[in-house]
């Protein structure tokens, strides 16, 4: 019990030590800009770990870099919409938070979204990646860092569309997510490869695929090659009870997301081999940009960064150029700076679209491969957000105006 | 096509045992000791995280390492499950149905952040086992040799259980339990020393049915509570204490998900519980269970003589209602939203309490009314074009009239098999918000819900709000008065007593069920205006499990513990997540030692203080 | 037994549970006031004979006719409403209600009361139920709960209950049982005093002979599901049939 007390008081205090911190720094001045994070922490860890420790990292470099000072009060939603935005209305309202940041689930990127509009306050979407979020239920306070379903499923169509596979077959987590990846996936190909046909859909449950029993029945419908949207523990099962069945043998595999090292890794030696997957080579891309960036995590952290800490970077890194662009918090002010801001991401020059409140940034292209008994990606490129994105005719349909 | 439908039985088969090892641990908990322990699925979980650990570490290429880690797994989760009971659930097995839940949440709440903290965040791909590492063909299918061997182990493990039941002398004695608990004192066994090494017993098969999954699935952190509920349907539906049935159950459900993947791949979660609403309307006791001895709710403990507030207590609520009316002046936005909520919780929780606390009927699925009260009004929103006050009027009809026809089955069963009924419901009003998307936008949910523009400011929103619960908690409780309440609480009390004074309790406890689906409605309506959206996660089990948490941490004897439950189980699980990353540890804690201080509730034990120091006996 | 209908008339009553016959081919009838003892030993089918009266079993065949109206497999609460109060072997009270409480639920659910959701019960029927109350001896612990109440004084407030409908007719099983012996003598003679003060029919089981024979004006055998007796207590006790079926037991069965 000792232990449980022991914890308990250190965790009482650190918190305690948070609630007093609002009126020491108001005590200070107007020079700090107070960003709200609302994540699902404990609903996501895998990801969002690394996520807040890029994103302190980025902060912690914001701020010896002088101007001003930030400081962000991370809470946590446990993966449900309404606790997001309580969260964040806390936030604004007794934080007195100056703009609301992250999300990790589309339907909490929503949430945020239209907490975001309503309260006439600047909402920075980390990872969300529906692409309602920034197109049919897009507003003017929301910008979104990471690239949209629709762009990972142009970049992945592009490589797809290069195979002979006429007939597919596609499985997906049942939620926005993986229902609007296999819109896309299917759209997309169609126009590139009229021929194709789906012959097979298996849309598991998020974490709870019957890997055995979903395996066979895409086996049974004989594709040339599968479309994979499945993720993390999803994933892990589907590719084990795949490789045991043989589905993967002899078929094309195109997966999104499978090339991060969150959900690659832990595949280990039955990683699978030569998937066209998008993802995020971390060993081994030699950009300044992503060469410093790593440096400095590792040397902080003592681990190699995932791509959520990419994310948790890049998306604190673009708040403090909008601030710096914006030379205020004030919200209006902000909006105005994210529009068309350029900045520097680990992935190289990025912007956020005026249009469309989306960021460039892209994502890696590349084939999963085994190297020392672990899951890497080979022969990838990278993959700029800007080039997979309607043309911007198409994109003010898709957009309400204002 | 006869390839795929024998591999996909196999398929099921293999699933079915996974299930089963799982399923028989928690009816036979259940059998002996009447807790429904909601941590089995965290023994489950630490089985398979456990041997992950074990088996790396002993070489997972050696059969004595992989096979000694898995038992060795399965084994150390049985002596988690022994100190759990010694620890927290031997000091409450004297408090009312149902409350031993409220533990053993905790219990899962910790876990989850042991576990975390332990394993860390990432998944973990155990290895495959030595010797079943590959497949064999079957007609023109590979099939992994491994759920071969699992198939096997379902028809094993319950030839052992049968085996010892009928066999040993320990086995005989659980039987005798589980068929009449009173039995048991009297043939003079320990009864301590049983309840401890069935929890043991059962807590081993959970971890061994965890660490078997090891050669077949990811270990994750959701694999306690992406469990729980399936197993708790197998155990249902079985029969609650049947490990046959367990088995039967567990077969059914694994291959008919294995051919629901074929023909319906888009809903195999719900099927699961189609399932049990069918067997359960079909057969009230399920598969193979038995019709239990004693009516369950309420034969726990003698409940105490319900009567009405005294004056000191009136005088108190009225000035908690004061001081809720006083707050907008005194605190900041920021408090009144969370004020909001905890009135709007206080009502769902009374409500949930009509059915409970008078009517005995315990619901696992009450977040069913009040998401679709919050789905009334975000629908009346989005489709009627209504403002807020028609569809906050139209809203709990919606949730009332799910509550006539769900609540018309669900009376028909008693104890948990009901909860399990509704349960079943509820998740079908879930999947129907989700998978629905034309109508209710999936899971991306129905945004834009905002009050009308003079209810916008939050302090007139709160006391609309305030207005509202207070006005619905104050009519429930005049319910519970009432000729109606009483009519209900006779139906609990003594069922063949009351249908011998005139009184159709069938009836009674519809029209109870109806009510609190009613009264859940409208709570449900304040809520999605107070957030401004609805999602599917509003009638999901988190949140019925909070329902159930508000009434049994307040008193589920008491008329006014729903509310203070509400008020101190809302606002200490905000506030902890606003202190601490690990709030659920902290949360959990907090749980099991209110639970081991007030095994009453809350107001329960203040009522059992108040009662000792007026009889001026303080020994007692 | 006067002139008039009986207020119960039973014809050819028979139950089977899974081929053993329980009951079979029993007719008797109850008049206004009479006080009609229903013995036999253990498993005779006393039990099951009441609750296919009360309604809590339904017969296979044969007629129950209540004050010329069948009642066979008419539910208990329906029963009820005819004008029947009944009390159990082992005793139903509502734990969670006070003594006075217990007897108001029957008044208003009699008054037809029992669906309003709003007025304070406890207001209901005060005055009826102490009345009630008073008439069992039980007025001075109306206030206390059901739950805690020893065994006898249960039995007489379900006795104020099952007059609440003022009843045509009551149906006691056991009523003294885990009673002593002073205590069933007395009970017996208030149960017979109001039975003929408001003419009401009794049928009741019961295991002391004692009881039987000071109260009962008929008395009714039952063995192995038949009737071998039907008959006034001094008749039946010579009874050779009767005595053939409690030989070696000189009390009856004890001990239920």
């Amino acid at each position: 019990m000792t232990i449980d007390r022991r914890r308990f008081l250190a965790a009482a205090s650190a918190g305690a030590a948070t609630l007093a911190a609002p009126a020491l720094v108001r005590a200070q001045g107007g020079g700090v800009v107070r960003i709200g994070e609302v994540n699902s922490y404990t609903a996501q860890p895998a990801f969002l770990k690394p996520y807040r420790q890029g994103w302190e990292l980025a902060q912690e470099q914001a701020n010896a870099a002088g101007g001003r000072r930030f400081e962000t009060i991370f809470r946590d939603d446990g993966g449900k919409p309404e606790d997001a935005v309580r969260h964040a209305g806390d936030l604004v309202n007794a934080e007195k938070v100056d703009l609301i940041a992250g999300g990790y689930l589309s339907n909490i990127g929503l949430a945020l979204a239209d907490f975001a509009l309503q309260n006439k306050r600047l909402y920075a979407a980390s990872e969300p990646l529906t692409d309602a979020l920034v197109w049919s239920k897009g507003n003017r306070y929301t910008f979104r860092l990471r690239p949209s379903t629709y762009m990972q499923a142009a970049m992945l169509v592009e490589e797809a569309a290069k195979l002979p596979a006429r007939k597919w077959a596609v499985i997906a987590p049942n939620y926005e997510y993986g229902q609007s990846a296999v819109k896309w996936f299917k759209e997309l190909l169609k126009k590139a490869k009229p021929d194709v046909e789906f012959v097979a859909e298996q849309f598991p449950a998020l974490g709870r695929i019957d890997a055995g029993a979903t395996v066979q029945a895409l086996e049974a419908a004989k594709p040339d090659a599968i479309f994979n949207v499945t993720f993390a523990g999803d994933l892990s099962n589907f590719v084990r009870q795949g490789n045991t069945r043989g589905l993967f043998e002899g078929r094309a595999v195109v997966s999104m997301l499978t090339g991060e090292p969150e959900y690659l890794d832990p595949l280990g030696a039955e990683a699978p081999v030569g998937w066209i997957v998008t993802g995020y080579p971390h060993a081994d891309i030699r950009t300044p940009e992503h060469t410093a960036f790593a440096d400095a995590y590792r040397a902080k952290y003592n681990d190699y960064p995932r791509l959520g800490s990419v994310v948790g970077y890049s998306t604190m890194q673009s708040i403090a150029a909008a601030v710096a662009r914006a030379q205020s918090t004030e919200t209006e002010k902000l909006v105005e700076a994210f529009s068309g801001l350029k900045f520097t991401s680990v992935f190289g020059p990025a912007e956020y679209r005026a249009i469309d409140h989306q960021s460039t940034v892209g994502a890696y292209v590349g084939r999963t491969a085994l190297k020392d008994g672990k899951g890497v990606m080979v022969d990838w490129r990278y993959a700029d957000g800007a080039k997979y994105l309607p043309p911007d005719d198409v994109v003010k349909t898709l957009r309400p105006a204002g | 096509m006869l390839d795929l439908i024998l591999t996909q039985m196999l398929n099921g088969m293999a699933s079915a045992s996974s299930l089963f090892l799982v399923a028989s641990g928690l009816s036979i908990i259940f059998g002996v000791t009447r807790i429904v322990n909601f941590a089995h699925g965290s023994l489950y979980m630490l089985g398979a995280y456990l041997a992950v650990t074990l088996v790396g570490a002993f070489g997972p290429a050696s059969p004595l390492g992989f096979w000694g880690g898995i038992l060795l797994a399965a084994f150390l989760v049985g002596l988690i499950g022994i100190v759990i009971e010694v620890v927290i659930l031997r000091r409450i097995y004297q408090a009312p149905e149902l409350f031993q839940l409220l533990a053993t949440f905790g219990v899962v709440l910790m876990v989850q952040d042991i576990a975390l903290a332990v394993w860390g965040p990432e998944d973990r791909l155990g290895p495959r086992a030595p010797g079943f590492k590959s497949f064999v063909m079957i007609l023109d299918s590979r099939f992994p040799s491994y759920e071969l061997f699992l198939i096997a182990v379902g028809p094993l493990v319950l030839g052992l259980l049968w085996f010892l039941f009928r066999r040993t002398r320990w086995g005989t004695l659980v039987r005798a339990a589980t068929q009449d608990r009173e039995m048991v004192g009297a043939l003079g066994v320990d009864q301590r020393l049983l309840f401890t090494s069935v929890f043991g017993f059962g807590a081993a098969l959970a971890g061994l049915g965890g660490a078997l999954q090891l050669p077949r699935e990811a270990v994750t952190l959701h694999m306690d509570l992406s469990t729980i509920a399936e197993v708790f349907v197998v155990v249902v539906v079985g029969g609650l204490g049947s490990v046959g049935g367990a088995y039967l159950a567990a077969v059914l459900i694994g291959v008919l998900h294995a051919f629901g993947i074929l023909i319906f791949p888009k809903i195999t979660l719900v099927l699961v519980f189609l399932v049990m609403a069918v067997v359960l309307i079909v057969k009230p006791y399920g598969l193979m269970g038995r019709k239990p001895a004693a009516t369950l709710p309420g034969a726990a403990g003698i409940e105490p003589l319900l009567t009405p507030a005294t004056p000191g207590a009136k005088l108190a609520g009225l000035a908690a209602l004061l001081l809720l009316a006083a707050a907008p002046l005194a605190v900041s936005d920021a408090w009144l939203l969370t004020l909001t909520e905890l009135v709007i919780f206080a009502l769902f929780a009374a409500s949930l309490h009509v059915m409970m606390g008078p009517g005995g009927m315990a619901s696992f699925g009450h977040a069913a009314y009040f998401g679709l009260g919050a789905y009334g009004a975000a629908l009346a929103v989005k489709w009627l074009g209504a403002p807020m006050e028609p569809a906050l009027l139209l809203a709990p009809f919606l949730a009332g009239i799910a509550g006539i026809v769900f609540g018309w089955f669900c009376v028909r069963l008693s104890g948990v098999y009901m909860a399990m009924l509704t349960l079943a419901f509820a998740q079908i009003a879930w999947a129907t918000a989700f998978q629905w998307v034309e109508l209710t936008g999936g899971d991306n949910g129905i945004l834009g819900v905002w009050p009308s523009a003079w209810a916008v400011p939050k302090a007139v929103f709160f006391y609309l709000t305030l207005a509202i619960c207070a006005a619905s908690v104050l009519l429930l409780r005049r319910l519970v008065f009432s000729p109606l309440g009483y009519a209900l609480r006779a139906g609990r009390d003594s069922p063949l007593r009351a249908e011998a004074i005139g009184i159709d309790v069938m009836r009674v406890q519809w029209a109870a069920f109806a009510i609190a689906a009613f009264a859940a409605g409208i709570a449900g309506a304040l809520f999605a205006f107070s957030k401004g959206s609805v999602f599917p996660t509003y009638l999901a089990i988190p949140r019925s499990v909070d329902a159930l948490l508000m009434v049994l941490l307040g008193g589920v004897q008491t008329v006014s513990g729903p509310v203070v439950g509400a008020f101190a189980y809302i606002g200490l699980s905000e506030q902890l997540v606003k202190l601490t990353p690990y709030w659920r540890f902290t949360l959990g804690l907090a749980i099991v030692l209110l639970v081991s201080l007030f095994p009453r509730g809350l107001v329960g034990g203040f009522l059992a203080w108040r009662d000792r120091r007026d009889a001026g006996d303080p020994a007692r | 037994m006067s002139g008039i209908e009986p207020v119960l008339s039973v014809r050819e009553l028979a139950k089977s549970f899974g081929g053993v016959r329980a009951v079979q081919g029993v007719s008797f009838d109850v008049a206004a006031g009479e006080m009609l003892a229903l013995i036999g030993p253990n498993g005779a089918g006393k039990s099951t004979c009441f609750n296919m009266l009360g309604g809590q079993l339904a017969p296979d065949s044969g007629a129950v006719t209540l004050l010329g109206r069948s009642i066979a497999g008419a539910k208990p609460r329906e029963i009820w409403r005819r004008g029947v109060g009944r009390t159990f072997q082992i005793t139903a009270t509502f734990a969670s209600m006070s003594v006075r409480e217990n007897v108001q639920m029957a008044l208003i659910s009699q008054a037809g009361g029992a669906w309003n959701p709003l007025a304070p019960a406890r207001a209901r029927h005060v005055a009826a139920a102490e009345a009630l109350l008073a008439q069992v001896g039980m007025l001075e612990q109306a206030g206390r709960a059901c739950g805690i109440l020893a065994y006898g004084d249960l039995k007489r407030v379900e006795l104020a209950i099952a007059l609440a409908n003022g009843p045509r007719l009551l149906l006691m099983d056991e009523p003294t049982a885990g009673m002593a012996p002073q205590e069933r003598i007395a009970l017996m003679a208030l149960v017979a005093r109001i039975a003929k003060a408001e003419a009401i029919a009794v049928l009741f089981t019961e295991h002391d002979m004692d009881v039987v024979f000071a109260h009962a004006d008929r008395v009714l055998v039952l063995d192995r599901g038949r009737l071998i007796a039907d008959g006034p207590p001094h008749a039946v006790r010579n009874d050779a049939g009767v005595r053939a079926v409690y030989l070696g037991t000189d009390d009856g069965a004890e001990g239920a």
